[in-house]
């Protein structure tokens, strides 16, 4: 079966580490703390080279062949090798003393430990089904509580039960979940396998908490990958992704389907290495899923048989054609860390569908990135309340929140979806607008303060169209909130549309700290007893400039007019100071010395 | 009226008020029967019918003359009013030479006189302001043109006959249902009534037109109207007004409430299912269960660029809500459409009701009884046509009833009057006979009328208290002082 390329979500790293592959006189071992392969050859006397994830962590030595070696790693930093050659006994080739710092004693079958959080898992009693956790934390080791794993089957007689490679433990969103890979029984009744996720907190007791469905059987191994468990499945060689904190409103509680239809990694080419390379030699495809591979936490898989360290990732683009709800995607992809760019595309290939009932969608979509910018606006808010109160109260410093990348703010909505949207041609401005207003709606919704610039996309759109009367109702509702921009915008449409002197003026009024601004307006329309009496209406006749008062009034051509303003003036000095003339120092108006020049062909008229 | 009551009032009176009255409305155009002899066919609706056919010639030629007469004092503005000692004559030219024509009889007070002789009648010239009636023949027009288009319109499509015959079939009604008596000021602004709303329901509202059009995408244009106060209109603001003109004074208070009927009454809506709802259809069928239900709807006329468009007027609601779908009327509409939109808005529509009626009440929690106005007054912004009144109560089908004595209302009337004769801003204060205080505002486009009775008040208390209404009515407004 072909698939298209763009299926395959899941992609092993393009640079993996390489390394010699396993073979009679070469030994591989993994170790999952630092992440190094050790490749001993013939126990080490040809040499061991060592690979980390990254170039600086590679290191080649050479020791002497004491035997088989049954295992090998180095301590953090590199700094103490330790070789495992017998089950009993440990050597570290580096001569120090060793303290015993704490003994239990358990019957214990097998062991698993996890790096990231330190805390190893000791399976007990015979059927190995009962786990006793042990957390190390500065060097002290402490026993967490204990929990059973339950089986599909309890066998009679009691026997091993629970294979060490049935277990996992991994973070997730967090937190430390051991995973149980539950086969299926056919004496039980479960017709296919299931992951069983136990939740282990750091205090209290284990769970049982998440249930994942495989819906077939077989042979399965677990990565988690961005906090998204992977069953790989070897015999269709392909793999499931669970989410385990996508709700799934048809299902029992914690009971998981997969995300995702099952598909398989994306096929992985073999550039040849090593010194008989011919560089015209095209690369060879990878055996996916082979047999030879090991699979360990949280997202490596190595190919001992082919050299090969891999980490496993997820591809975001090619799952948003694999799930036909949107409201669903977005609550997958919120979740994911490079998820900023491809949830815009989502939202600009909703918006460009122009799908009949595709609004409802763009409310949902909306609304759920509305709500993780909402979270981070007021974490972000309560953090910097916290530092303004001062560092001393609460011991504990508040951390600055991570802004990440499923926070979608307005900038990157106008950016990159918006602002392209409302320019194409081909879609009816009534859904440009509809989706305007639905964007506003959520960003209301959740309290957000709208940025201005979504207001001056709406109003283009509506003037462009010439939709006066319905942007006149948004700001009779004040759907587009009051700002000092959106006012001189306003003002702008005035020639073409004549009641937005209006709108502006009223917007200005509210605003209450624009009054110079409504002066400047009234004064521009010649309303100059208009902007006479609010200003003092506001209380600002005082110290206001009488020069633009004048100009304007002798613009007007109306001598009644500017005796009245200007006598207006000559009474408030008189008020303030005690004499009607103006001081020195105010601007004073040119033209008051012309009109002194005829007060008696004036006062007459008066 | 109780006949006892009225009769002792007379006697105890002696006289006997008489409110205005329609005496008679007719439409001519001139130029359909310039010959004489041929006059009859100029006339192409008269009201009373049954008047003899010389008279009608006579009226409509005198009206004629008036018209041809003024023009030559100014030819672009003919007389619009004629004033005599017992009525009114109104003068209105739609459409070019096509002529509407209202004669009101002036109210009058009839004194019985003694020793049997007929009792003297005193008309009262002066009592009724050109500006309410001329606005009330222009409403006639346009109530006409909103549910047939032009009478150039009719012309095209059928002639004089076709005309006279839609002219004939929409008066013959509509004239029954105007009451001159009650016609005042809001008559003039022919306002419209704003709900006042939160931004969010608002956006709520958006929302649920917006969706209702790209699911339904036959509906072109859409109104959302909640306790017969507009909320959003699709349309644009001069068709708006006059659709929600019939909405309100029409249509509305024809349909009474079934949400408020008994358990038992006919009214009360069905339980579909498990979806209870409470939409319903004002116009087209009144119940899509029956399979011989109607799917047609009033045909309303809009502007459009070219000219106008005609639309269904499908009216649709559920509770307080309200919401006008308009759809071309070159597509048919059928059961399943009408199906469809009941399933999709009614349960959305429902729940929209109950969202702005709890915002609503809350809003009015929280302002308080103490804000609610004492003051009795009209506002009006020619801008967006917003009008508010605390005189008038709720309107009615038959009557608008005012809380305040119509001579009152007249003083507005001739504030108002005198409002519209300049452009500055300006502002009119009169004691009334009746020691009321009446006050009038105007502030670039918008007007304010103020009723106070305060009898011992003087003017600047009046005027403190009309500062004071601005500032907590108006405050959110530019509204100068």
């Amino acid at each position: 079966m072909t698939e298209p390329p763009q299926q395959h979500y899941l992609e092993l790293s393009e640079n993996p580490v390489q390394f010699e592959h396993a073979s009679s006189v070469n030994n591989v071992f993994f170790d999952e703390a630092n992440k190094q392969v050790f490749a001993v050859r013939s126990g080490g006397a040809t040499g061991v080279v060592v690979k980390g994830p990254d170039d600086k962590s590679s290191v080649a030595f050479r020791m002497d062949d004491k035997g088989e070696v049954k295992c090998i790693k180095f301590s953090i930093g590199n700094k103490i090798l330790a070789v495992q050659r017998t089950s009993k006994s440990v050597v570290f080739p580096d001569k120090r003393s060793l303290k015993l710092l704490k003994n239990q004693s358990i019957n214990v079958n097998w062991y698993q430990y996890c790096p990231e959080t330190a805390v190893i898992l000791l399976s007990t009693t015979v059927q190995g089904n009962i786990l006793q956790p042990f957390a190390f934390r500065n060097g002290t080791m402490s026993k967490m509580s204990k929990f059973e794993i339950e089986l599909p089957v309890i066998p009679k007689p009691a026997k091993l039960s629970l294979s060490e490679r049935d277990i996992a433990m991994a973070t997730i969103y967090g937190q430390l979940y051991v995973m149980y890979l539950k086969h299926h029984s056919r004496t039980a009744n479960s017709p296919s396998a299931e992951v069983v996720l136990y939740h282990l907190p750091r205090e209290g007791a284990c769970k049982k908490s998440h249930v994942l469905k495989l819906n077939t059987t077989g042979k399965f191994a677990l990565n988690i990958v961005d906090n998204l468990v992977v069953v790989h499945h070897q015999s269709s060689q392909t793999s499931l992704i669970f989410d385990i904190n996508l709700k799934e409103p048809d299902c029992a509680v914690n009971t998981h389907q997969p995300v995702l239809p099952a598909r398989s990694i994306h096929p992985y080419r073999m550039p040849l290495a090593g010194p008989a390379v011919v560089p015209s030699q095209p690369p060879v495809p990878c055996q996916l899923y082979s047999s030879s591979w090991s699979v360990f936490q949280p997202d490596i898989i190595i190919s001992a048989s082919e050299g090969y360290l891999w980490y496993l990732q997820v591809k975001l683009h090619p799952t948003v054609n694999l799930l036909q709800d949107k409201g669903k995607l977005m609550d997958f992809l919120l979740r994911r860390r490079d998820c900023k760019m491809v949830i815009l595309s989502v939202c600009s290939q909703i918006l460009e569908g122009g799908v009949k009932g595709s609004l409802p969608v763009v409310a949902t979509v909306f609304d759920k990135l509305n709500q993780v910018y909402k979270e981070y606006l007021e974490a972000e808010q309560s953090y910097t309340v916290a530092m303004e109160s001062g560092p001393s109260r609460g011991s504990a410093a508040q951390k600055r929140p991570v802004r990440t990348q499923a926070v979608i703010d307005q900038s990157d909505m106008y950016t990159h979806v918006l602002s392209s949207f409302t320019e194409r041609k081909e879609v009816s401005h009534k859904f440009v607008i509809a989706v305007l207003m639905e964007y506003i709606r959520s960003l209301n919704q959740h309290q957000i303060t709208v940025q201005h610039y979504l207001y001056e996309l709406v109003i283009k759109t509506l003037v462009q169209h010439n939709l006066f009367y319905m942007l006149h109702q948004f700001l009779q509702y004040h759907v587009l909130s009051d700002s000092k921009p959106l006012a001189c915008l306003l003002l702008s449409l005035e020639s073409t549309y004549p009641p937005a002197h209006q709108l502006s003026l009223d917007m200005l009024k509210r605003l209450s700290t624009a009054n110079d601004e409504i002066v400047e307006v009234l004064l521009s329309k010649q309303q100059v007893l208009g902007a006479l009496r609010f200003i003092r209406s506001v209380g600002g006749h005082d110290n206001v400039s009488a020069r633009k008062f004048l100009d304007a009034a002798r613009q007007t051509g109306d001598q009644m007019l500017f005796y009245t303003v200007f006598r207006s003036f000559q009474q408030r000095n008189q008020r303030l100071r005690g004499s009607p003339a103006f001081n020195p120092g105010e601007n004073k108006p040119r033209i008051w010395f012309i009109f002194q020049m005829k007060p008696t062909i004036g006062g007459l008229k008066i | 009226m109780c006949s006892a009551t009225s009769y002792k009032m007379a006697s105890a009176m002696q006289e006997k008020q008489y409110t205005p009255s329609l005496l008679s409305f007719f439409i001519y155009n001139p130029t359909f029967g310039p010959r004489e002899g041929e006059e009859e066919k100029k006339i192409l609706f008269y009201h009373p019918s049954d008047i003899e056919k010389n008279e009608k010639i006579r009226n409509v030629g005198l009206c004629e003359a008036i018209v041809q007469f003024t023009r030559t004092f100014c030819p672009t503005k003919p007389a619009k009013s004629l004033h005599t000692q017992k009525n009114r004559q109104f003068f209105f030219e739609p459409e070019d030479n096509f002529w509407i024509v209202m004669v009101v009889r002036n109210p009058m007070i009839e004194k019985p006189n003694k020793d049997g002789k007929p009792p003297t009648i005193e008309y009262q010239e002066e009592e009724i302001l050109d500006t309410v009636y001329g606005a009330v023949v222009r409403q006639c027009y346009s109530m006409y043109k909103l549910f047939n288009g032009t009478f150039g319109r009719a012309m095209e499509a059928g002639g004089v006959e076709l005309l006279t015959q839609k002219l004939e079939k929409f008066f013959y009604r509509y004239l029954q249902t105007l009451h001159l008596q009650s016609c005042d000021l809001l008559d003039v602004f022919g306002g419209i009534s704003f709900f006042p709303l939160d931004k969010m329901t608002y956006l709520k509202i958006q929302s649920f037109v917006n969706r209702v059009e790209e699911s339904l995408s036959l509906i072109k244009y859409t109104a959302f109207l909640y306790n017969d106060q507009l909320i959003w209109s699709g349309l644009e603001q001069d068709d708006m007004r006059i659709l929600y003109k019939y909405l309100t004074t029409s249509l509305f208070p024809r349909h009474s409430e079934p949400e408020l009927a008994g358990r038992d009454s006919p009214l009360r809506p069905e339980v579909a299912g498990n979806l209870l709802h409470y939409g319903r259809f004002l116009t087209g069928p009144t119940n899509l269960k029956d399979p011989e239900a109607k799917f047609r709807f009033p045909k309303i006329f809009v502007t459009a660029e070219d000219g106008y468009e005609e639309l269904h007027l499908i009216v649709y609601k559920a509770m307080s809500a309200a919401a006008c779908f308009m759809i071309s009327a070159s597509v048919e509409l059928t059961r399943d459409f009408c199906e469809q939109l009941d399933g999709l808005v009614g349960p959305q529509l429902t729940l929209l009701a109950s969202d702005i009626c709890e915002q609503f009440t809350i809003n009015r929690r929280i302002s308080g009884p103490e804000k609610e106005p004492q003051f009795k007054f009209i506002y009006f912004n020619h801008m967006n046509l917003a009008e508010k009144s605390t005189i008038h109560m709720r309107k009615t089908a038959s009557v608008c009833l005012t809380s305040v004595h119509p001579d009152l209302m007249k003083i507005l009337g001739d504030i108002n009057c005198d409002f519209a004769r300049v452009d500055e801003d300006e502002e009119i204060i009169v004691k009334a006979m009746t020691d009321y205080w009446v006050v009038g505002k105007k502030s670039d486009q918008r007007e304010l009328y103020v009723i106070l009775n305060q009898k011992n008040a003087n003017l600047i208390e009046v005027n403190e208290e009309v500062k004071r209404l601005c500032a907590t009515q108006f405050n959110n407004i530019f509204f100068l002082d």
